[in-house]
């Protein structure tokens, strides 16, 4: 057990130091989501304000899309140095190397979020520091279930072609319920008057949500990056 | 019946239901096109695809078919 | 199976020739009227791609276990499946719906999981037309994880909003629509068996073919 965490921790140190020298992701990620912001703003703004729902529909579809940018591109750097088959020929268990995939993007997405959030809690008013704790937990358990996934897929199209096409394609119909509940926890969060039960409900379902998916994509990572 | 269906229907929890007959006379639909169209498009879709499955497999056996006499039979 | 196809297909027409003058005969049912009759092939057709649905799963479960490319025929079949009978689902649905709800569409538990398969289907197919060589594991990928999205699906657009008859319609039909609906069941039931033969023929063709073109290549 030790070993299989080291062997994460590694992984995350790696695409870490190799994200602060060239800080390359974070700054794609993050121009693209602000750049996402703008237009949905620009599109639903009505009457100066925004409808309250398209805050939180917002603020999730930035994530979403950024979140398919990084992990398009984490991949893509492997690819590019060849190192995918170095890291899948290391005498190192595949889940840890999923797992190490998985904890460095959720680092990269949350920089992305600590920028996207405060943003868009000032272009549309919305009082997203209300309840700061939750939204935390509901923005870490909804970025862990997109991330599970993503890592997963990402990882699995390195040898396809036309990979940046399929991600989206493939990410988003599994992601769904992960939408539909950050985005209707996000909503009871900011609503006039805040539904606390209503989003600590949502939490659960994300929670559940990653239990399951993580588990999954550990047990299949293995025999889906086999040739 | 009537009266077991509306309870069936309006669940708690749903906002969104009207019986039809709240509906206005004007929004009311005939049946009839409703159905036909619903039986129609079954209908065609199963004959759609059984028609474009036979194609393929006329296409893969007439390809295996021409391949087979190209290559000696060792098997 | 091959050699049941010819029997069951004509089974299965002179099963479908007698369906509509089955379900004629079922009474009317009285807030709906007839209207109501387009559940006996939209119910049936859900049974069927959830049937589908969970042979293409079980399938790309064994086809990664196992390895086995017989499998990975068996689940690109039922995908294929899954996709025509859910899109006779979702296309007379609505039909319905704008009758008895006065919409086309809602954002239902059972409407969105429906659509959701439907689009997760939309994409594995998608992904086998189009990915080239190495897209069967990454299918068997999908189909696994979009069977385990469904219950979360339901769950999430449930608790967001919920409009669809319930689960309990059909066993408290009326004796006279019982009849008629498992009839319309059985059929569906062995159309989806007559198809997927068929459709395992053509993949099973393919395989012989490409063996071949390997062989021809060594030579």
């Amino acid at each position: 057990m030790r070993a299989f965490w080291r062997t994460a921790w590694l992984i995350v140190r790696k695409d870490l130091t190799i994200e602060l020298r060239s800080r390359e992701i974070l700054a794609m990620t993050t121009f693209f989501a602000v750049a996402c912001i703008l237009m949905f703003a620009v599109a639903f703004v009505k009457d100066g304000r925004a409808l309250l729902d398209a805050a939180a529909g917002i603020l999730w579809i930035a994530v979403f899309f950024a979140g398919t940018l990084a992990l398009g591109r984490t991949f893509e750097r492997e690819r590019h140095g060849d190192t995918v088959r170095a890291l899948l020929l290391a005498p190192a268990p595949r889940p840890a190397i999923y797992v190490g995939k998985l904890l460095g993007m959720l680092v990269l997405l949350g920089v992305t979020e600590l920028l996207v959030v405060p943003l868009i809690a000032l272009l549309f008013q919305a009082p997203l520091f209300d309840h700061l704790l939750l939204l935390v937990a509901l923005l870490t358990t909804g970025t862990i279930g997109f991330c599970a996934v993503g890592t997963l897929f990402a990882a699995m199209l390195v040898r396809t072609r036309g990979r940046d096409v399929w991600l989206p394609i493939l990410l988003y119909p599994i992601t769904i319920p992960v939408i539909i509940a950050g985005v209707r926890g996000t909503v009871a969060l900011i609503e006039p008057e805040a539904d606390l039960v209503m989003a600590r409900f949502w939490i659960l379902v994300l929670f559940f949500f990653d239990v399951v998916f993580v588990t999954l994509s550990l047990w299949t990572f293995e025999p889906l990056m086999t040739d | 019946m009537k009266t077991l269906l509306l309870s069936l229907m309006l669940q708690p929890g749903q906002s969104e239901f009207r019986p039809v007959t709240e509906i206005p006379a004007s929004e009311q639909l005939p049946s009839a096109p409703l159905l036909i169209a619903a039986y129609a498009f079954v209908w065609i879709a199963v004959f759609a695809y059984v028609w474009l499955m036979w194609r393929r497999l006329g296409k893969v056996e007439r390809e295996l078919k021409a391949l087979s006499a190209r290559v000696p039979a060792k098997r | 199976m091959r050699q049941l196809f010819a029997p069951l297909v004509f089974l299965l027409m002179a099963l479908f020739a007698f369906a509509p003058v089955y379900i004629a005969s079922a009474p009317y049912e009285s807030t709906m009227g007839l209207v109501q009759k387009i559940f006996y092939f939209h119910v049936p057709s859900w049974f069927a791609m959830f049937t589908a649905v969970f042979l293409c799963g079980v399938a790309s479960v064994m086809f990664l276990v196992r390895g086995d490319a017989k499998w990975d025929r068996v689940a690109r079949s039922a995908a294929e499946l899954a996709f025509l009978f859910g899109l006779m689902g979702l296309v007379t649905g609505p039909l319905w719906g704008r009758k008895a709800w006065g919409v086309w569409w809602q954002w239902d538990a059972k409407l969105t999981v429906a659509l959701l398969l439907e689009l997760t289907f939309g994409a594995y197919l998608l992904l086998r037309s189009f990915a080239g060589p190495g897209s069967e594991k990454l299918a068997a990928g999908l189909a696994i994880f979009g069977m385990a999205n469904v219950p979360f699906v339901y769950y999430a657009a449930h608790l967001w909003r919920t409009v669809h008859p319930t689960t309990n319609v059909v066993p408290t039909l009326v004796a006279g629509m019982r009849g008629p609906f498992w009839y319309a069941v059985l059929c569906y039931m062995l159309l989806l068996a007559a198809l997927l033969t068929m459709r395992m023929r053509i993949e099973e063709q393919h395989a012989d073919l490409d063996r071949l073109y390997l062989e021809s290549d060594d030579q």
